[in-house]
């Protein structure tokens, strides 16, 4: 996994709440067997005019010119500022590789839906937490701002302006917080413990052996 | 010793480790796969050079891309055959037990878990599909995890979690006529909004769910995710061990024995506190039907579709208008006036043989309505197909014009060529209104199955409680 020290970014808004995975990636996408290929479909329902499918050529895409990713002052967003329970429905992680791929670093929203939240921290993609206030606040200063930018950084767990004038805080969990800033591999951590898990498994074959039938 | 809950007991009795700030080391009893959410993880376990924890632990089947008629001919989209066969492929390698395509006991994961009693009380359940919260109608904690998740079970037998707060949904009294699991759900979903459990995990309880079928459980617990909790409890009473006793993965013998006296354990403690507790009589509620692009977008039946101009957050209001513009319907229109042009009975929350019976009731002897271009019947899984043949369910829903097809995810997400076109309106079975979720540019209206099965025999959604 990338690590995610500090990002300064361009930011992107997504003014709707309750975006869900649905959006965020259809479901035609994830019949690819594949962990990449995702980021040309981001939003795919919303992106563009014509209806998509695996492996449609580009050039044939009609980009929807009212979908505000398309708007040119977004190229190269690497922030995305979402509303509450951003990333509901669906446990496709093809949502959190769809936004990484596409080169969302980090997203800033009220809450989001568990696992999606989940997800992201398994991707590098770093989903922050701030008030509905603050985001409703920053979501008035994208849009008046071109160019707006924001510093996000995870070792002080805030959210600034590109001045740095003003900073917001946020909570992360400290484990999670910790595989984010070092890229760390989890599957490997919890190996460590593997001698654990073996004696814990080996008690609970010999308590309740039907469940290993 | 503190009262603990149902949910406290299984997360207590699955720790493997715990860190300093909370995060566990969660052992999995079983993990469930299916064909979209796995191949990156079986490729990621293969190019870290980890082997399988324990194979014994997997059940795999093909559900979400499979065709739902001419299996003869295997699967015509090769995106979607590859998919399938991938899967085949790492099953075959690591000697993972999986369903085929052609086998009897074929079907939607969620359906053919307690249906193989391969679902059992006390255990953690995993799937890398939103909709195991379904297996907490057993007792189970049973929760939906990402792809990076999935290869974490596979390598570890392990999940990094940290633990979730309480909430108790009470639901007291007898069902009206006409009112289902699917009702009840959705009217929770209505009243706590779908994200209204987040960062919680759901216990349902009270005398209406006591009373309910292990199937109707399993529709309350599918639907927890789209209240937004990620796992659905009930706990276990006779109902649960009646309904496990003698399937091919339950215990037999003294095991049995032994596993339901331990199972009778598996409730909250009286005293047990919950973070959130929410109350819902059961005597107040009718038949509901979705009206937007969100499960929390519902009505009752004999009410009429919102007016934006009433809300008065803004937020809330763009997006009712937004839902209302994709939907293609005027605010103050009544539910009963909405016209549909397909029915779709089936999906992880309404394919089991209970609601397939529920629905043949409403349509015997009658026909689908002429504006009605498709009505579709898709059983959960082969040996759900086969029970409702051998009681002629499947001539009655012929004779009405359904069509009657294999087992599969099939239309409530459109991932094979089941699928609405852009404009067309369906009365659905199945968990989610979202947007394209049937197919790009198509409307959903979510409800239970003897509503969709009589909106088909009428061409627009009636209130069954006046079904005669």
């Amino acid at each position: 996994m990338e690590k995610f020290t500090v990002l300064n970014g361009l930011v992107a808004p997504m003014d709707r709440a309750n975006v869900d995975t649905d959006q965020i990636i259809p479901k035609q996408f994830l019949k690819s067997i594949r962990r990449t290929g995702f980021g040309p479909n981001l939003f795919d329902a919303w992106r563009y005019l014509d209806e998509g499918w695996p492996g449609k050529p580009g050039p044939e895409r009609r980009p929807n010119p009212d979908f505000v990713l398309n708007q040119p002052r977004y190229k190269g967003a690497s922030i995305l500022l979402a509303r509450k329970n951003f990333g509901c429905g669906s446990s496709r992680e093809h949502a959190a590789w769809a936004l990484a791929e596409y080169g969302f670093r980090a997203v800033i929203a009220p809450s989001y839906a568990d696992i999606f939240f989940d997800n992201c921290c398994k991707n590098g993609l770093l989903p922050v937490v701030l008030s509905e206030g603050d985001v409703d606040r920053l979501l008035h200063e994208v849009a008046a701002f071109p160019g707006f930018r924001l510093i996000v950084d995870l070792e002080k767990q805030i959210v600034a302006t590109a001045d740095r004038a003003k900073a917001m805080r946020f909570e992360i969990d400290p484990f999670r917080k910790h595989c984010l800033l070092n890229g760390l591999d989890d599957i490997g951590l919890t190996l460590r413990h593997a001698d654990k898990i073996r004696a814990f498994e080996e008690r609970r074959r010999l308590e309740q052996p039907w469940l290993f039938g | 010793m503190t009262p603990r809950t149902l949910y406290d007991k299984l997360w207590d009795a699955h720790t493997v480790h715990a860190e300093e700030d909370g995060t566990t080391l969660l052992y999995i009893d079983r993990h469930l796969v299916h064909e979209v959410t796995s191949p990156q993880a079986f490729e990621g376990m293969k190019l870290a050079g980890r082997p399988l924890w324990r194979v014994s632990a997997n059940l795999a089947v093909a559900d979400h891309n499979v065709p739902t008629t001419g299996r003869a001919g295997g699967i015509a989209d090769p995106v979607s055959r590859l998919q399938v066969e991938t899967l085949d492929k790492n099953c075959a390698e690591h000697g993972i037990v999986e369903f085929k395509m052609n086998d009897l006991r074929q079907g939607i994961v969620h359906v053919i878990g307690p249906e193989q009693g391969a679902t059992l009380p006390g255990m953690t359940v995993v799937c890398g599909d939103s909709h195991t919260s379904t297996h907490g109608a057993f007792a189970c904690l049973a929760y939906g995890i990402g792809t990076s998740e999935v290869e974490h079970v596979l390598s570890t037998q392990c999940l990094l979690a940290k633990k979730m707060k309480n909430m108790l949904v009470r639901v007291d009294g007898p069902l009206p006529r006409g009112v289902t699991a699917k009702d009840v759900v959705l009217a929770v979903i209505g009243r706590i909004g779908i994200a209204g459990g987040t960062g919680c995990t759901i216990e349902y309880a009270g005398s209406t769910v006591r009373s309910l079928t292990m199937e109707g459980r399993m529709t309350l617990c599918n639907m927890s995710i789209e209240a937004g909790a990620r796992a659905g409890l009930i706990a276990v009473d006779e109902a649960t061990i009646a309904y496990l006793k003698g399937r091919p993965f339950a215990p037999r013998g003294e095991q049995w024995d032994r596993a339901a006296a331990l199972w009778q354990t598996l409730k909250s403690d009286p005293a047990a506190k919950f973070d959130r507790e929410v109350t819902i009589d059961a005597r107040s509620l009718k038949p509901q039907v979705t009206w937007g692009t969100s499960p929390e977008m519902v009505v009752t039946v004999d009410e009429r579709v919102p007016d934006p101009d009433r809300e008065k957050d803004s937020i809330r209001r763009e997006g009712m208008e937004r839902a209302l513009t994709y939907m293609g319907l005027e605010p103050n229109t009544p539910m009963t006036d909405i016209r549909l042009d397909k029915v779709f009975i089936g999906s992880c929350t309404n394919s089991r043989i209970e609601d397939l019976r529920a629905a043949a009731a409403i349509v015997r002897g009658r026909h689908i309505a002429s504006n009605i271009r498709l009505a579709m019947v898709v059983p959960g899984s082969g040996l759900v197909k086969a029970q409702a043949e051998k009681e002629g369910l499947d001539r009655v829903f012929r004779d009405a014009g359904f069509e009657w097809r294999e087992p599969g995810c099939s239309m409530c997400l459109a991932m094979n060529a089941d699928r609405l076109e852009a404009g067309e309106r369906c009365a659905s079975t199945s968990n989610r209104n979202f947007e394209g979720r049937q197919g790009t540019g198509g409307r959903t209206h979510l409800v239970s199955p003897e509503m969709a099965a009589a909106a088909a025999i009428e061409g627009h959604f009636v209130d069954v409680r006046q079904w005669r």
